[in-house]
């Protein structure tokens, strides 16, 4: 399958929004765009496992190499393993789920559409791009629509939102910069080519410089936790899809750069910093669950409970075994299409509430029985229920961190494992008082879900039920690749 | 002679242009409209002409050079000139003395076309008070406004001390040395003490001229008193003169101080960004905040240069080509604004997405281009000087230089704050600009986005290099 198809079709998508004459034109675009974006990423996903079960073991499949700036040895070079698959096919569920739920943003509409448009090709190039030039383009292709969304159509302090968020963003992408120029002049060749990266062997020093910088710096992307300041805000502040983009694809870019550039290529480093990130990690896990606890508005609660999620991720990564690089993996992806459930009914909520506080909320499930269920699975799917994505991915990390027999380790995953309770605690109080309880008199006559917001939530629930019943076709796709990271990690003694 | 004619082509085909004007502004009686379309084409007309027929040699003993490199460098000068007669339409019709500016302007280019071409230190210093003297009466153009003569005045004495350091320089230098040839010094430069003294004196007056800190003082006085037109050809087009010229000097005739102005480099790179980036920060007037980012962008030219490779000529003079789109674009956005309303704070700018659209996504290319956001052209600039400067290897600098970025991005981001998200009572109106300032507005934004898309431009800089 050629993979510039990838990149192809949210760039006219773009295009035709921009042409349009009215609003409802501009929708109906952008969801034919999403669609056809959807079927091709299933039918990636088709054509690499059939690729693979025809015996193909080449690290990536699909390779596309044009030279872009020769004196610089920069190409356009993409590909994609079992991982980019995994996570092209999370955007492009949450595309579509965003693209559906915002059918009435009726400021600017074409604006906001070619923003979601532009952010999701940012994406797609991202997941797709082999070359750390390309990579980077992509990642910072990303940052601007981000800001503009959450600063035109967001809500509350939306400017000091968008600025908090843009500017840390560029922070992280500035560390970033700085480490693939330490990468590159560190080669013989000067290349920013990761295969050819990965190959050779990047001197030690180099690695315990480059790799804090590469890690930190995607890591802020992710919610490391000191850098996680952005994300409260940030997700509060953004319209709905905003809020589903930011955390169901944005904050997977730095998981997905962390394991990729990161770690990937400089496992002397990463073994070197791993302790470090591991208390980091906890610390973000406990300390986002906690915050949770204390939250009375809805897009906080989520904004924190991703904290704490992400700090999952990062926990996985920094474990350094195959099993919980693997669990890592798909607790993105489980995440990504949790938490833009999650953010889409809030939005849902809202948009007929016009509270998002949990207090004075109650009783919906009567008003609104579609949206209150929704939020019943996706709860359950974020405090781990078995059956749902969130369980598998995170019980795969704790499979994955218990393979270290040390008492640090073993302290770290137990501390990661107690943060289900707290997930819990809050999850359910939350659920319990929106849902249920008496019904206020003003949230009577308030209509149920239309046919865009059924269609988005049941589009995120398959995604979810998918891979909380049957695990192991994700698992089968991840496990190749992160089976590689692990050897490359091993090799460097 | 006929060497003369392709050797000194732009030169030359630059002075029939000043001598047409001088004439027309004797004999006709032609309306502005007319007389400013007859310009604008004879502007096309030289930046087309920089193409073709071009010889490489030199001439008078020396004196003056030319190579593919050296005709690279004037054309984008003059498209950068081209454009300034496109943007900033709307304010030469209305303005009576239209011919004289533009006589001004091109003796203000000729003197820098003869400064990129100088192959001694007197041609250098001839040329550059070409360049520099008629920019300050540009200055003064607002004639009914104080400020615009008190602007001119500061930037007459400012060149003027500059200039005076500059001849104590050069005369240091041919005392120390013997010679004023540029093919001639390197032999004999070997970093005596009176050589590095006579060289900070030289370093000072480019300072001045690309007001690089602690030299900067001038420049935001200077270009928020002087009309946007000649605000916009100091920034862009006299900065870019004398960055090429400075970087040409640093990498032939300075060659063997490398060592000495290396950190010397450094140290004001980072001063100047700093500065640039700390003072934009709070500025209300339009012109002063690009004025101060401006100084920032010099300060990551600097970054560039530092680096002492071709890879740093080429990343410097690409870098400069895309700051004539984008500056240009941001400076075009504002002078219509003010020409049409007379408004030039950012906070007027609140709300004016609501009423003129189009302006402000130019405004949000030329500023995104500036900040180094892709898929501008000006992610690519900052990336290759950065990545240049990087090749020896001195983190902390590149490290500094990248967070910088961000610092800059959030004053670039106000003015988008303003102007897309803020409110307004009372915004600006509809404004519709005349047909020329449009092209023009269109060429920088295609200039912005396909310059950096587009590779070949940056590999044929290379293959010049």
């Amino acid at each position: 399958m050629n993979l510039i198809v990838l990149l192809l079709i949210p760039l006219i998508t773009a295009v035709a929004v921009l042409l349009m004459r009215n609003a409802n034109q501009v929708r109906w675009t952008a969801l034919a765009g999403a669609s056809i974006q959807f079927v091709a990423a299933f039918a990636l996903l088709y054509f690499f496992n059939k690729e693979r079960a025809a015996g193909n073991t080449l690290q990536m499949l699909f390779e596309q190499q044009y030279i872009w700036f020769p004196s610089w040895h920069i190409s356009f070079h993409i590909g994609v393993d079992g991982i980019s698959v995994a996570m092209i096919l999370l955007t492009a569920f949450v595309v579509i789920a965003g693209v559906l739920v915002s059918w009435n943003v009726t400021k600017l509409t074409k604006e906001f559409y070619f923003q979601l448009i532009l952010l999701s090709f940012g994406a797609y190039g991202f997941f797709i791009s082999l070359d750390l030039f390309i990579l980077f383009f992509f990642l910072e292709i990303a940052v601007i629509p981000k800001y503009l969304l959450i600063g035109i159509w967001g809500s509350g302090k939306k400017e000091y939102s968008a600025n908090k968020l843009a500017l840390m963003l560029m922070g992280g992408s500035a560390l970033v910069l700085v480490g693939l120029l330490g990468l590159y002049f560190n080669t013989p060749e000067r290349t920013f080519d990761l295969i050819k990266l990965s190959e050779i062997q990047i001197s030690y020093e180099a690695q315990m410089i480059c790799f804090p910088l590469l890690f930190v710096g995607f890591g802020v992307f992710t919610a490391l936790f000191p850098f996680h300041t952005w994300v409260p805000d940030g997700h509060s502040s953004a319209p709905t899809a905003g809020s589903m983009f930011l955390a169901g694809i944005s904050m997977k870019l730095g998981g997905y750069g962390c394991l990729r550039v990161a770690t990937y290529l400089m496992p002397h480093g990463a073994k070197e910093y791993a302790d470090i990130i591991i208390v980091l990690s906890s610390i973000a896990i406990l300390y986002g669950a906690f915050a949770t606890m204390m939250q009375k508005d809805l897009k906080y609660i989520n904004a924190y409970s991703s904290v704490s999620h992400c700090g999952f991720v990062l926990l996985g990564i920094a474990m350094l075994t195959k099993t919980s690089m693997t669990g890592a993996v798909m607790q993105m992806v489980s995440h990504g299409l949790m938490t833009a459930l999650f953010f889409a009914v809030i939005g849902m909520m809202y948009e007929r509430t016009h509270t998002r506080q949990v207090n004075e909320m109650g009783g919906l499930l009567k008003t609104m029985p579609f949206i209150s269920t929704v939020f019943f699975i996706v709860g359950l799917c974020s405090l781990g229920l078995p059956g749902l994505s969130g369980f598998v991915a995170e019980m795969t990390i704790f499979m994955g961190s218990w393979e270290h027999t040390d008492i640090f380790h073993r302290l770290a995953t137990i501390a990661a494992c107690l943060s289900i309770v707290v997930t819990a605690v809050y999850i359910l109080r939350a659920v319990g008082r929106v849902a249920m309880g008496p019904i206020k008199d003003s949230f009577k006559d308030l209509p149920d879900a239309r046919w865009n917001e059924k269609l988005a939530a049941v589009i995120l629930i398959l995604g979810i039920v998918a891979i909380g019943t049957a695990p192991f076709w994700l698992n089968d796709l991840i496990s190749p690749a992160t089976e590689l990271i692990k050897q490359k990690i091993m090799l460097a003694q | 002679m006929n060497e003369y004619l392709t050797i000194m082509k732009s030169e030359l085909v630059l002075t029939a242009i000043l001598f047409l004007l001088l004439f027309v502004k004797l004999g006709s009686r032609w309306k502005n409209e007319s007389t400013l379309l007859m310009i604008q084409l004879l502007l096309l007309l030289n930046f087309l002409s920089g193409f073709f027929f071009n010889q490489n040699g030199s001439l008078f003993g020396g004196m003056f050079h030319t190579s593919a490199l050296i005709v690279f460098q004037k054309n984008i000068l003059s498209l950068a000139v081209y454009l300034i007669s496109l943007l900033f339409a709307d304010w030469l019709k209305k303005h009576e003395h239209l011919t004289e500016f533009f006589i001004l302007m091109l003796s203000a280019l000729l003197g820098m076309f003869f400064l990129l071409s100088s192959g001694n230190l007197l041609m250098f210093f001839l040329s550059l008070e070409l360049a520099t003297i008629p920019v300050a009466a540009m200055a003064n153009f607002d004639l009914d406004k104080k400020i615009s003569s008190e602007s001119a005045m500061k930037m007459i004495l400012s060149s003027a001390f500059s200039s005076g350091i500059l001849l104590f320089g050069i005369s240091l230098i041919y005392g120390a040395t013997g010679t004023i040839s540029f093919a001639e010094l390197p032999a004999l430069l070997n970093g005596s003490p009176l050589q590095i003294l006579a060289f900070v004196f030289l370093f000072t007056a480019f300072a001045f001229k690309l007001s690089i800190v602690p030299f900067h003082f001038w420049t935001a006085d200077v270009y928020e008193g002087a009309p946007m037109a000649t605000t916009a050809f100091l920034s862009v087009v006299s900065k870019g003169s004398v960055a090429f010229i400075f970087i040409s000097t640093l990498y032939t005739v300075f060659k063997p101080m490398d060592a000495i102005w290396y950190n010397m480099l450094m140290i004001l790179s980072i001063a100047t960004m700093i500065m640039g980036n700390l003072f934009a920060l709070r500025q209300q007037s339009i012109k002063r905040f690009l004025a101060f980012s401006s100084i920032a962008q010099v300060g990551f030219i600097l970054v560039g240069i530092s680096s002492n490779s071709p890879e740093g000529l080429s990343s410097v003079i690409y870098f400069v080509l895309i700051y004539v789109f984008s500056n240009l674009a941001a400076f075009g956005v504002a002078a219509v604004i003010s020409s049409r309303t007379g408004k030039e704070r950012i906070d007027d700018y609140k709300g004016l997405y609501q009423t003129n659209p189009f302006l402000c996504w130019v405004m949000a290319l030329a500023l995104f281009s500036l900040a180094g956001i892709p898929p501008t052209a000006g992610f690519f600039g900052k990336l290759f000087l950065l990545t240049a400067g990087a090749s020896r290897a001195n983190y902390l600098f590149i490290g500094i230089a990248a967070l910088n970025m961000i610092v800059s991005l959030y004053y670039y981001l106000r003015v988008i704050r303003s102007m897309f998200m803020e409110k307004n009572e009372t915004p600006i109106g509809k404004i519709k600009p005349d047909m020329s300032t449009t092209l023009g507005l269109i060429i920088c934004s295609v200039g912005v986005v396909l310059v950096g898309l587009l590779s070949w431009i940056y590999d044929y800089i290379v293959k010049l290099v």
